[in-house]
């Protein structure tokens, strides 16, 4: 369970965030969807406490991000925008470094690491050292990494960028099972149809607020539109002419 | 302390399968000292060699005037070679390099010698060519020392002793050992060793900071639910490990080659026993710390891999800086030098190789504030590591 509210953040002269406010419940995908710079990467950083807030308050299941933000980064996996690998350790050292760091012991380690390999299906290239990896199975490594110690939040900034339809489908029956089993799953995308695919809930951002949000037949229903890419022209104008 | 051995493991085996990594860290700094050690070595081994013993031809012109001087400069190994036509001849031969030293004997000087007038001698050279300065010293001495004879002579032949000419007797007492002559050029060595000790984590600090930047690894790192304190003792800790193992290479391979080397020759017997070598390295051991901090504080402040290795190659040569002021002053060890990391650990290292008892006191400030200092800036880059900043 994912809590924001009112969340501002600038960089500078640029007010990346100005008042974001919504919710993640358990067993859902929620959707950020926003133009590029609309300020989703921020909203997400600052849930996985690598930034902190100017002002507002974030929490995850009930831990302030701020005030306790190792308690709720043990409450989240996060797979950052374009999230990097080593490249010379294999795809299995990779996830059990993450495991290690994360306080697991030896044996368990292990057994963590092959029963995330199994879920994710990357046997075949597990023993590989991950340069020249494909983006997708690198996100997949990146993926596995993130679901190591068992994260009952799943924060993902645009996690299909680059992936081909493939892998974005897997990537997809993924999320789909994290959510099915109980799990709290927040991403990001600009891309209306993958969106409108996969999320329960999803949270239209531009310039740094929140336009519109609710599920896409609410959306439509809201802005008087038949589809989901007018509905999300109309509400970003809507935010834009404020 | 689990988190910072998984750190420390992951970073050490890491960068040992990178082969940039361990080339500077396992070759690079440990065989370039030695190599360029032997060669300085060897070149002045060999000019110092070929100074009294080596035959030296030097131009004469009128030698057919003054047989007698021509056998005297034979006897003192210099023979004649071909000579220019004349005098001003000699001068452009000189000055266009074809000639080092031309001897000119004027027609007057079987007469001037006879009358008992001082005989006239050119000596024709460049003053700016130290090669040539060194033949031109020795044909003067030869001539002289011949001189002198002929003056001792004529005194002898007048019932004068030629002791009278000589009032003072000045005697040159050197007081240095021969493991002291080899501190002038083993204190070189100092810097080899510090060298190597950078060199080792060099590669570390940047792929720990920008490194892991720019391959995007660092804000997932940064996500998992780890204090960075511990993230960047873990990564501060595998640098040092790589440092040591590059200092300790640096050492024996320094003394192989001095094993190989004739230092006798040049009247050196450095005190570098396998005891010396591992006093050495705890005496420069601390210093990891520091440079390892040092490193990953300026690695940390780059934007990329590239400018991060501009701007530690400038690191590298920082140490230099005390140790140079220090040689070019020719100051002695004092209390307060050890307070100063690289100038002590020098200073301390030049006292081991000449065989000089070394000052215990001087040791323990050296590595206390050696320490002091590398925790003081490992603190500063975990404080850096807590940045937003940081992710660029």
């Amino acid at each position: 369970m994912i809590v924001v509210k009112d969340i501002h953040k600038s960089f500078g002269s640029v007010r990346a965030a100005r008042g974001i406010s919504f919710d993640a419940p358990d067993g859902k995908i929620t959707g950020l969807l926003g133009p590029n710079g609309a300020g989703k990467s921020t909203t997400l950083r600052v849930l996985y406490t690598v930034l902190k807030p100017d002002s507002g308050t974030a929490s995850i299941d009930g831990i302030d991000v701020v005030a306790d933000s190792l308690g709720a980064r043990q409450r989240v996996g996060a797979l950052p925008h374009g999230a990097g690998l080593y490249p010379h350790l294999s795809a299995r050292e990779n996830i059990a470094y993450y495991a290690r760091l994360c306080g697991l012991d030896r044996p368990s380690v292990d057994a963590k690491v092959d029963s995330i390999i199994n879920l994710l299906e990357i046997d075949d290239f597990a023993d590989r050292q991950t340069k020249g990896f494909s983006q997708g199975q690198r996100t997949k490594v990146a993926l596995a990494r993130a679901l190591v110690h068992d994260p009952q939040n799943i924060i993902l900034d645009e996690p299909t960028n680059g992936l081909d339809v493939m892998a974005t489908r897997s990537l997809r029956r993924l999320i789909l099972k994290l959510r099915d089993a109980g799990r709290c799953v927040l991403f990001s995308s600009h891309v209306m149809q993958e969106v409108a695919a996969l999320c329960d809930d999803i949270v239209i951002i531009a310039a740094g607020r929140v336009a519109l949000r609710g599920s896409a037949a609410e959306i439509c229903e809201r802005t008087g539109c038949d589809d989901l890419e007018d509905a999300f022209v109309h509400a970003i104008h809507m935010v834009e002419d404020v | 302390m689990r988190t910072l051995l998984a750190v420390f493991r992951k970073e050490v085996l890491d960068n040992f399968r990178d082969r940039r990594t361990l080339v500077s860290a396992l070759v690079m700094g440990p065989i370039f000292g030695p190599v360029l050690f032997a060669f300085v070595i060897n070149l002045s081994i060999e000019r110092s060699l070929s100074d009294a013993d080596n035959e030296l031809e030097i131009a004469v012109i009128g030698a057919e005037g003054a047989p007698n001087v021509i056998r005297y400069l034979e006897s003192e190994n210099i023979v004649i070679g071909d000579s220019p036509a004349d005098r001003a001849a000699a001068i452009a031969a000189v000055d266009s390099g074809a000639a080092d030293v031309v001897v000119v004997i004027p027609e007057t000087f079987a007469a001037q010698l006879a009358e008992g007038i001082p005989a006239r001698i050119e000596v024709i050279s460049d003053r700016a060519n130290a090669q040539a300065q060194r033949d031109a010293r020795r044909a003067r001495d030869a001539l002289r020392a011949y001189g002198q004879q002929i003056a001792a002579i004529r005194l002898v032949a007048r019932g004068v002793s030629p002791l009278v000419m000589q009032a003072i007797n000045v005697d040159d007492v050197d007081v240095s050992t021969p493991s002291g002559r080899s501190a002038i050029l083993l204190g070189m060595m100092s810097y080899f060793f510090i060298f190597a000790l950078l060199m080792g984590g060099m590669y570390l600090a940047i792929d720990t900071t920008a490194g892991e930047r720019e391959r995007g690894s660092l804000e997932p790192l940064l996500a998992l639910p780890v204090t960075r304190n511990q993230l960047m003792l873990g990564k501060i800790a595998a640098t040092c490990l790589f440092m040591w193992v590059s200092l300790m290479l640096s050492l024996w391979s320094f003394y192989v080659a001095l094993k190989f080397l004739p230092l006798e020759q040049l009247g050196m017997t450095p005190n570098f026993s396998p005891t010396v070598v591992l006093a050495a390295f705890l005496l420069l051991a601390p210093f990891a710390l520091l440079g390892a901090s040092i490193m990953t504080l300026v690695a940390s402040f780059t934007k990329s891999y590239k400018e991060a290795q501009t701007w530690l190659s400038v690191v590298l040569i920082a140490p230099t800086l005390p140790i140079l002021i220090v040689s070019i002053l020719t100051l002695r060890p004092t209390l307060g030098f050890m307070f100063v990391p690289s100038l002590s650990q020098h200073l301390l290292l030049v006292d081991m190789i000449k065989n000089e008892p070394v000052n215990l006191l001087h040791v323990a400030i050296s590595v206390t504030s050696t320490l002091f200092f590398g925790v003081l800036l490992a603190g500063i880059c975990a404080r850096l590591y807590r940045r937003e900043g940081l992710l660029g």
